[in-house]
C-alpha cells in the first residue's frame, strides 16, 4: 500500500492496536534523534530577539534586503500568474510530498535499490558527523585535496566546508553568491540568494581584496563581476577530479538525482570531475519520475521568478563514456526523522527550498537571515530548524513571525508554516512548563489580562493607567518595560499608549449620541 | 545497528511500519500510486497542451527569446544556409560535434567528432562552439533538453565551449513541461537548457553568462 491516503488509514489502524498504548512510556518507541551540537550550521549563538534587534539597526542590510525581496516577489508574481492550473499544480506538491513522508522507508530503499543497480553507491548518515566522516573518506579514496562545490543547504547544515578544511581538503563554493560568501568569510543569509545582503560595491570589494586573481579595476557592475567569477572557477572546474552536490529531488522509481541551478556551476561540477558524491536530506526523495512534472514548475517559479532556470541536470547512477565514472549518494537523517515524528511538525519536511517564503515574510524582509542563526532562515527556518534541534535548542525562532499567513499564501507545496509555528510554540510552553515548578512571568501576565479584561470597569481602569506610560516612552516607543512586563519588551518595543483611549474617544465625539456599550441601539444592529 | 538499519527504525518509528515497496517491482508500484495519485490531484492539472502547429512553434520561439537565446527559423531546404550564417557570424572556425549530428556543415568549418577516448575538459575549452541536436523543447517555459543520444553528445561537449548551437526539429516540440517529462527516458544523463547560462545572485540582477555557454543559439526548423 503506497497512498496519498495511506497517511490517515495508517494512523488509524495504529490507533486500534495495543501500541498507542504505550506511547509515551519511556522505552516504548525509540526516543527522537536531533541533529548534535558542536557541528554544522542550525544553531545560531544568540537567540532571535537579540540577533534581530542587531540587524535592524544596520541600515544597509535593510536597504539591500527590501530591494531585492520586491525585485524577486514582482518576478515571481507574474510567473506564477501565467499558469492557469498553479493552485492544482501546488495541491499535487502537496499530495506527492505528503505521500512520500507517509512511506519514506519504504520510498528510500527503492531509492537506494535503484541507484545501486545502475552503478551508484549510497551511504546512510544518521547525522552531520557521519556524513562529513563518509564524505571526507570518499574525497580521500579518489586522492584529492581539492574539491569543486555545487551550492548545497544540507552540506552547508552539516559544516562540510570545515570538516574538509580539518582534513586538509580545500572546498572551492562555485555558485556565485556562495562564493561571495566564502570568500568574504561571512555566513548565507537566504536560500536562494546567499549572498542577498550584499550589494555590488560590497561584492566588488571583496572580489578584489580575497579573489588573489581579481583585476585591481574592476568595477562594480553585475556583469564584470560575473565575469571575474567566470575566469576565478574556470581553471578549478577543468581540473576537479571531485565534485560535491546536494539534490533537488531524488526519483525512488527510477534512482534519479536532479540539481536545480542558473549558472553552470551545477552541470561543472556533476559532469566534469571523476567522482560526484551527492549529499542529500532523506525527505528530498520523490516516489515517480512522473512527480517531477509537478516540481520542475513549482520550483522555478517560486524561486527566481522563472518560468525555467537555466539549467537542471538529471543523472541515473553511472554512465558509462560520460561523466564522473564513480557516484555515491548520501543519505543524511540529522533530525529529519526527529520531524518526521511529529505528525503536524512533519509538513516541515515537504519544503523544497524555494525561499518564496523568505521573499514575502514582513520579519525576514527587515531583519535578513542571519538573524535566524541557522542555514534555513525565514519562515520555513522558523520551523524546520527548531524541529531538527529540538525545540529547547532554537526556542526563540517559532516567535520570530507575526503569524501574518503570507508565507502559506506562497509557498508551492502549500506548507501551513503559521499552524506549524503555532505548534511549535506550544510545545515550547510545554517543554518549559515541564520544567518549571512556578508559573511563567507569562502565564501569570495572561492569567491577569483575563482577569482584568472580564470586568468593563476594571479594564478602563487599566487603560487609564496605562496611559501613565506615556512619560516613559521616547520617538513613539518604550524599548523597556519594568518588571512583570520586562519579558515583552525583551523581543519587542511596547508602542506608547495613546493620550485618549478608544472609548474615550468615541465619548469625545458622540457627545450627543447614546452612550456607546452592551446597550446601544448601534451596538444591538451589529451583532 | 548498522546506519541504514538505524534509520529505517526511526522512520518506522515516527510514521508506521513501512509499507512493502521493497518488495514490488517498480511497475506494480507505479501503478499503484499514480492511480491514487491520479484520483486525488494528478488529473487536475493539466498534463497535455492544447497548443500545436505555428502557434506552439511561435510560443516556443517568444519564449527562448525572452531568455535571451537567439532563435532562426529555418526549413529542411534553408537549414544549411541558416547553420552557416549562424557560425559565420559568431566567427565559429573550430567546432565540437557529437558522434553522429547528421548535419551539412560549411566548409569554413573545422569540425571534431567527440568519439572515445573523448576530448578532455581542457581541449573542449578550446572550440569555438558546439554544434549538437535536442531531444525534446517545451514550448511554454522556452527548455530544450538534451538526453545524451549520438546526435547530441556527452554532457560536456554541450557545456564547456562558450556557444551552442542547438537544432530543434519541430516534431520534438511540445507544448507543457509534463508532456516532456512523460516523453524522456529516466535513465539517460539529462540537461534542461532555458536560455543561456544567467546568475541573479548580484541585487537579483539578471546577468547572462556565468559559467555555461554564454550564447545559446536555437535553429527551428519546420516545413
Amino acid at each position: 500500500m503506497s497512498t496519498f491516503l495511506g497517511l490517515p488509514a495508517r494512523r488509524g489502524l495504529r490507533g486500534t492496536s495495543p501500541e498507542p498504548a504505550l506511547r509515551g512510556l519511556r522505552g516504548s518507541r525509540p526516543e527522537p534523534v536531533h541533529a548534535p551540537r558542536g557541528v554544522g550550521h542550525l544553531r545560531g549563538s544568540e537567540d532571535f530577539p537579540a540577533a534581530a534587534r542587531r540587524a535592524l539597526s544596520d541600515t544597509q542590510l535593510r536597504r539591500n534586503l527590501g530591494k531585492a525581496t520586491a525585485t524577486i516577489r514582482a518576478k515571481r508574481a507574474a510567473v506564477v500568474g501565467e499558469l492557469p492550473d498553479w493552485e492544482e499544480l501546488r495541491s499535487a506538491g502537496q499530495a506527492i510530498k505528503a505521500e512520500t513522508m507517509a512511506n519514506l522507508g519504504g520510498y528510500l530503499e527503492q531509492l537506494e535499490a535503484a541507484v545501486t543497480a545502475r552503478g551508484g553507491t549510497v551511504h546512510w548518515a544518521r547525522d552531520a558527523i557521519e556524513a562529513n566522516n563518509i564524505v571526507t573518506r570518499l574525497v580521500q579514496a579518489a586522492g584529492a585535496t581539492e574539491v569543486v562545490k555545487v551550492k548545497s543547504l544540507a552540506t552547508d547544515e552539516i559544516g562540510l566546508n570545515d570538516a574538509l578544511a580539518a582534513a586538509g581538503i580545500t572546498a572551492s563554493e562555485t555558485d556565485l553568491a556562495e562564493l561571495i560568501v566564502q570568500l568574504g568569510h561571512d555566513r548565507p543569509s537566504h536560500i536562494l540568494v546567499p549572498a542577498i545582503h550584499r550589494n555590488r560595491a560590497e561584492i566588488r570589494d571583496i572580489f578584489v581584496a580575497e579573489m588573489g586573481d581579481a583585476d585591481p579595476a574592476l568595477t562594480d557592475d553585475p556583469v564584470a563581476l560575473a565575469e571575474a567569477a567566470r575566469r576565478h572557477l574556470r581553471r578549478k572546474f577543468l581540473s576537479a577530479t571531485v565534485g560535491i552536490s546536494g539534490a533537488n529531488f531524488a526519483v525512488a522509481e527510477t534512482g534519479t538525482l536532479c540539481v536545480v541551478e542558473s549558472e553552470g556551476n551545477g552541470r561543472m561540477c556533476v559532469t566534469l570531475p571523476r567522482t560526484l558524491i551527492t549529499v542529500m536530506g532523506i525527505e528530498k526523495v520523490i516516489p515517480r519520475w512522473a512527480d517531477l512534472a509537478v516540481f520542475l514548475q513549482l520550483l522555478p517559479r517560486s524561486s527566481t521568478g522563472e518560468r525555467m532556470n537555466p539549467y537542471t541536470s538529471m543523472w541515473t547512477g553511472v554512465t558509462p563514456g560520460d561523466g564522473p565514472q564513480s557516484v555515491h549518494l548520501v543519505l543524511l537523517d540529522n533530525g529529519r526523522t526527529a520531524a518526521l515524528a511529529d505528525p503536524v511538525g512533519r509538513a516541515a519536511l515537504h519544503c523544497i527550498r524555494c525561499s518564496a517564503c523568505l521573499n514575502v515574510c514582513p520579519v525576514y524582509e527587515r531583519t535578513g537571515g542571519h538573524a535566524y542563526g541557522s542555514v534555513y532562515p525565514g519562515p520555513i527556518g522558523a520551523v524546520l530548524s527548531p524541529q531538527l534541534t529540538g525545540v529547547e535548542d532554537n526556542a526563540s525562532l517559532p516567535y520570530a513571525s507575526s503569524l501574518c499567513g503570507a508565507c502559506y499564501q506562497a509557498c508551492p507545496v502549500k506548507i501551513d508554516i503559521p499552524t506549524l509555528l503555532v505548534h511549535l510554540r506550544a510545545r515550547h510552553i510545554e517543554l518549559q512548563r515541564g520544567a518549571r515548578r512556578v508559573p511563567s512571568a507569562e502565564a501569570i501576565t495572561m492569567a491577569a489580562a483575563s482577569w482584568v479584561m472580564a470586568d468593563p470597569g476594571r479594564f478602563a481602569g487599566a487603560q487609564a493607567a496605562s496611559r501613565s506610560g506615556r512619560l516613559l516612552g521616547r520617538r513613539g516607543t518604550i524599548s523597556a518595560l519594568p518588571p512583570p512586563l520586562a519579558a515583552w519588551t525583551r523581543a519587542r518595543d511596547a508602542p506608547v499608549p495613546p493620550a485618549q483611549t478608544f472609548r474615550q474617544w468615541w465619548h469625545s465625539q458622540h457627545r450627543d449620541d447614546a452612550e456607546p456599550g452592551p446597550s446601544s441601539q448601534a451596538d444591538r444592529d451589529a451583532q | 545497528m548498522s546506519a541504514r538499519d538505524e534509520m529505517l527504525a526511526r522512520i518506522s518509528a515516527a510514521v508506521g511500519p513501512v509499507s512493502a515497496h521493497s518488495g514490488e517491482t517498480s511497475a506494480q508500484s507505479r501503478q499503484v500510486s499514480a492511480g491514487d495519485l491520479a484520483g486525488e490531484t494528478a488529473a487536475r492539472y493539466r498534463t497535455r497542451g492544447e497548443l500545436s502547429g505555428p502557434a506552439l512553434l511561435d510560443l516556443l520561439v517568444g519564449r527562448l527569446t525572452d531568455y535571451r537565446a537567439l532563435v532562426d527559423r529555418a526549413t529542411p531546404v534553408t537549414l544549411a544556409d541558416q547553420i552557416s550564417a549562424a557560425l559565420r557570424r559568431r566567427k565559429a572556425r573550430r567546432v565540437v560535434v557529437p558522434p553522429a549530428l547528421g548535419l551539412p556543415l560549411p566548409d569554413f568549418v573545422t569540425a571534431t567528432r567527440d568519439t572515445p577516448p573523448f576530448l578532455s575538459p581542457a581541449e573542449l575549452d578550446a572550440f569555438d562552439g558546439v554544434i549538437t541536436r535536442a531531444a525534446v523543447a517545451v514550448a511554454e517555459t522556452g527548455t530544450i533538453v538534451l538526453d545524451g543520444s549520438p546526435d547530441q553528445g556527452r554532457r560536456a561537449i554541450s557545456l564547456v565551449p562558450d556557444y551552442h548551437l542547438c537544432v530543434v526539429e519541430a516534431g520534438q516540440v511540445v507544448h507543457l513541461v509534463p508532456e516532456a517529462v512523460d516523453w524522456l527516458a529516466a535513465g539517460r544523463p539529462l540537461t534542461w537548457i532555458s536560455g543561456p547560462s544567467a546568475t541573479s545572485d548580484i541585487e537579483l540582477e539578471r546577468v547572462e553568462g556565468v559559467h555555461g555557454p554564454r550564447t545559446l543559439e536555437v535553429v527551428l526548423v519546420s516545413a
